[in-house]
C-alpha cells in the first residue's frame, strides 16, 4: 500500500482552452488520485492532449487552475514541474543513442557518473532494453522507442507519469502487450499515470478511472465498469463498446416488494419493453435507453417460457458476422429498426454457428440487463 | 447457448453436411501438385530479380557517365606529367611540379588569398544563414515567406548580374576593390545555400524533442546547447561544405569584385592560360584533386567521431 504514495494527485479546476472561437478544452475539471492509473479516453480532437499539454506546462489554459500535490503549478515552467511525458510521437533525441537518451536528464542534473550509469542500466533493465543501449534510435522497432521514451521520462522520478496515446504507431498483438507491460510498470513504481487514449478497450483494460471527453467537456468520469455498465450520455453508451440506443418515453412504473419495474414506450421497436430497477422516473419522462448486444439471447426458436421481466422480439438476420470466439448479428426486427446481438461462442461447435443469413430468429433480454442512460429534457 | 436445437432453414441444413469432428484435412489436399506446376518458392523466370552482373543498358550508361565526367581530369593528370609543353607525349617528368613548388609565388599567393576568402566568408555565411533558417522556422511572422523567396535570389539570377551589381555598388558606396570586397560578396552568395541545406534539416526536425527536452529539466539554453544545435548539425555541416567550395571555385563574381593583390587562384589561372595552357596548372590539378580528397576523408571521419562522441 505505501508505495502508492509517492505519486502526487493532481487536480484540474474549471480550465478551458480556445483557439481562436473554437473551444478546445470547455471548463475541465478532473480530479485524479496519488497513485492512480487514469485515462483521458475521447474521440480525436477532443481534446485530450490539449489537457496533457496544459499539465505538462506546453500551453497555459485560458482560466482554471492545476493543482500538483495541492500546489498551483501553472506558473512554473514545464522544467520544474515533477512531471514527465511519454510523447505520442516518442520524441527522442535522434543524435543520442537510447542509452544517452535514458541519461539526459540525469546529465542535465550533473549526477556523479558512477550514480548515472547504474541507474540508466535499472531504468533499462526495467523496460527491457539492456540489449539495445548502444543503438540509436533510429535503428529501433516502434515498441522499443516506445519503451525509451518510457525510461527516459522515469529516470527522473517524476510524480506524474503523463502518457500522450504512447501505444497508437504500434499493431495491436504489440499493444496488448506493452499495455499490460505498462501495467505491472504502474504498480511497480507506483506513481500516478495520466494515460492519453482514442482506444476504449485500452482504456477500460487497463486504467483504475477513466474521463470519457468530447468536443472539449468531460461527459463522465468513473472506473471502467461503472462507464461501461452505467454510461452516462448517450455519447459515451456509444463510444464505449457497443450497444443498441432508442429514445423512449416512460408509460408506467411498478413498484413491487423489492424493486421497481418501468415500461417504456419506443418507437423505434414499435412496442413497449421493460426495464428494472430505476425509482425516480416520473410517467411522461422522455428517456435514452440502452441495451448492450451481448446482452441479448439469440434463438432460432420461440423460446419456450417468457417470464414478465424478458424483452421478445421476432427478427430475420440481415448479417451474421462471425470472429471466431463470437458472432455478431445484425437483426432486423418486425418493423424494420435493426438490432445488434452478440452470441459467445463458448462450446465447441462441429458445424459453425447454427444462425445463418435471412434466418428468422428470436431476441430477447430480460429487463434487469436494460440501461436508462440520461433523461432527454424536452 | 451451445446447442439449440436444429430449427434451420434448408439452406442452412444443406450447407451444413455432417462431418466428424476431428479429421478435417482432406487427404486430396495433401497430394502433390501436378508436375510442372512451379513450386512454391520458385519465382517464374521473368520475375526472377534482375542480375545485376549483366552487361545490360544501364551498366553501360554507367561507365559511360563515369568516362565522361573523368576523362578530361584523367588527361590533365597525365600531361602534368608530360616533359614537354604541347599536347605531345614527350616522356615522364616531374618538371611541372618541381616549377609549381618552387617556382610560383604567384599562384600561391593567390591560393591563400582563396583560401583566406573561402574559409571567413563560408564561416560567417554557415552562421548567418543556420540562425536565419532556424528564425525563420520558428517565429512565425508576416514577412516570413517573401523572405524565404528574396533569399533565393542570388541563387537563380545569372553570376555576371550579380558581379556587376555588386561592383557597382561597392563603388557607390566607396568600398575599396580588394580582400574584403570578395569576402563580403561570397559571403553574400553563399547565404542562401547555406540558408536552404540548413532549412532542409530542420524540415525533418522533430519540435516536440524540444518539449521533451524541456519537459526532462532542461532550461532553454540547454535546449538549445544539448538538442537543437547537434540535431541540425549534419545540415549546418553540410552548409559550411558547400560555402567553402563554392566560394574556392567562384570565378565570375570575383572578377567584378577584386582588386590589385587580391588574386584568387581561379583568377590567377585563367590569367595564366591567356599565355597559353602552362602545364603547372595540370601539376597544380593533381595537387588540388588529391588535397580535396584527402580532405573529404579526413572529414567524413571527423564527422563521424562528432556523432559517436556526442
Ligand atoms: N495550436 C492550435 N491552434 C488551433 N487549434 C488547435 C491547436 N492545437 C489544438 N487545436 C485544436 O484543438 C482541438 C483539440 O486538439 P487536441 O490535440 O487536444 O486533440 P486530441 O484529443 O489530442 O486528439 P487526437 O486523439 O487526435 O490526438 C482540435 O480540434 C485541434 O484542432
Ligand atoms: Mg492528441
Amino acid at each position: 500500500m505505501g508505495k502508492r504514495l509517492k505519486g502526487f494527485d493532481v487536480t484540474v479546476k474549471d480550465v478551458s482552452r480556445a483557439y481562436g472561437n473554437f473551444k478546445a478544452l470547455d471548463d475541465v475539471s478532473i480530479e485524479i488520485r496519488k497513485g492512480e492509473f487514469f485515462s483521458l479516453l475521447g474521440p480525436s480532437g477532443c481534446g485530450k492532449t490539449t489537457l496533457l499539454r496544459i499539465i505538462a506546462g506546453f500551453d497555459s489554459p485560458d482560466n482554471g487552475v492545476v493543482l500538483l500535490d495541492g500546489k498551483d503549478i501553472l506558473p512554473l515552467p514545464p522544467d520544474k514541474r515533477q512531471v514527465n511525458t511519454v510523447f505520442q510521437s516518442y520524441a527522442l533525441f535522434p543524435h543520442l543513442s537510447v542509452y544517452e537518451n535514458v541519461a539526459f536528464p540525469l546529465r542535465l542534473r550533473k549526477v556523479p557518473a558512477g550514480k548515472l550509469d547504474a541507474k540508466v542500466r535499472d531504468y533499462l533493465h526495467l523496460v527491457q532494453l539492456d540489449n539495445h543501449m548502444d543503438k540509436k534510435p533510429s535503428m529501433l522497432s516502434g515498441g522499443q522507442k516506445q519503451r525509451v521514451a518510457i525510461a527516459r521520462a522515469l529516470i527522473n522520478e517524476p510524480s506524474v507519469l503523463l502518457l500522450d496515446e504512447p501505444l497508437s504507431a504500434l499493431d495491436a498483438k504489440l499493444r496488448q502487450n506493452l499495455l499490460v507491460e505498462l501495467d505491472h510498470l504502474h504498480d511497480q513504481i507506483g506513481i500516478t499515470f495520466i494515460y492519453v487514449t482514442h482506444d476504449q478497450s485500452e482504456a477500460l483494460s487497463v486504467s483504475d478511472r477513466i474521463a470519457v471527453m468530447n468536443q472539449g467537456k468531460v461527459l463522465q468520469i468513473g472506473t471502467p465498469y461503472e462507464i461501461y455498465e452505467s454510461p452516462a450520455t448517450d455519447f459515451v453508451a456509444r463510444f464505449i463498446g457497443e450497444t443498441n440506443l432508442f429514445p423512449a418515453v416512460v408509460k408506467q412504473c411498478d413498484p413491487y416488494e423489492d424493486y421497481y419495474m418501468t415500461t417504456l414506450d419506443i418507437p423505434a421497436l414499435g412496442t413497449e419493453i421493460k426495464v428494472t430497477d430505476y425509482d425516480n422516473l416520473a410517467v411522461g419522462q422522455h428517456v435514452s435507453f440502452t441495451v448492450r448486444p451481448e446482452k441479448l439471447k439469440i434463438t432460432g426458436h420461440q423460446p419456450t417460457r417468457v417470464g414478465k421481466d424478458i424483452n421478445l422480439f421476432r427478427g430475420i438476420v440481415e448479417e451474421p458476422i462471425y470472429s471466431g470466439f463470437q458472432s455478431k448479428y445484425y437483426v432486423s426486427l418486425e418493423n424494420g429498426t435493426v438490432i445488434k446481438v452478440i452470441q459467445q461462442h463458448a462450446n465447441y461447435m462441429d458445424e459453425g454457428p447454427d444462425i445463418d443469413w435471412k434466418d428468422q430468429v428470436f431476441v430477447s433480454w430480460s429487463a434487469e440487463d436494460g440501461y436508462i442512460v440520461e433523461v432527454v429534457d424536452s | 447457448m451451445s446447442t439449440s436445437p436444429k430449427v434451420k432453414s434448408a439452406a442452412v441444413a444443406a450447407k451444413l453436411k455432417k462431418q466428424p469432428k476431428k479429421m478435417r484435412l482432406e487427404p486430396s489436399r495433401l497430394v502433390e501438385a501436378p508436375k510442372g506446376t512451379p513450386g512454391p518458392y520458385k519465382l517464374p523466370k521473368n520475375q526472377m530479380f534482375q542480375d545485376h552482373r549483366k552487361f545490360g543498358f544501364s551498366n553501360i550508361m554507367l561507365v559511360l557517365v563515369i568516362a565522361f565526367l573523368f576523362m578530361p581530369l584523367f588527361v590533365v593528370v597525365t600531361y602534368s606529367f608530360n616533359a614537354s609543353r604541347g599536347m605531345r607525349w614527350t616522356g615522364f617528368s616531374l618538371e611541372w611540379y618541381y616549377k609549381l613548388f618552387f617556382d610560383s609565388k604567384e599562384l600561391w599567393r593567390a591560393f591563400a588569398n582563396s583560401f583566406v576568402i573561402a574559409i571567413t566568408s563560408s564561416i560567417v555565411a554557415t552562421f548567418l544563414g543556420s540562425l536565419s533558417a532556424i528564425g525563420i522556422k520558428w517565429y512565425k511572422f508576416k514577412s516570413r515567406s517573401y523572405i524565404q523567396v528574396v533569399s533565393f535570389l542570388p541563387m537563380v539570377l545569372p553570376e555576371v548580374i550579380i558581379g556587376i551589381s555588386m561592383l557597382i555598388f561597392f563603388t557607390a558606396v566607396k568600398i575599396p576593390l580588394g580582400m574584403f570586397s570578395i569576402f563580403v560578396a561570397h559571403t553574400t552568395f553563399n547565404l542562401p545555400f547555406v540558408f536552404l541545406l540548413v532549412s532542409a534539416r530542420l524540415e525533418e526536425f522533430d519540435f516536440s524533442v524540444i518539449e521533451a527536452a524541456r519537459d526532462l529539466g532542461a532550461t532553454e539554453r540547454q535546449t538549445l546547447m544539448k538538442v537543437i544545435v547537434p540535431s541540425i548539425m549534419p545540415g549546418v555541416m553540410s552548409g559550411l561544405l558547400m560555402a567553402i567550395t563554392m566560394s574556392l571555385e567562384d570565378f565570375v563574381i570575383t572578377f567584378f569584385v577584386s582588386g590589385p593583390g587580391s588574386t584568387t587562384l581561379p583568377l590567377y589561372v585563367y590569367s595564366m592560360i591567356r599565355y597559353g595552357v602552362s602545364p603547372v596548372i595540370n601539376a597544380l590539378s593533381l595537387v588540388l584533386i588529391l588535397g580535396i580528397m584527402l580532405l573529404a576523408l579526413g572529414f567524413r571521419r571527423f564527422l563521424k567521431t562528432i556523432a559517436a562522441s556526442s
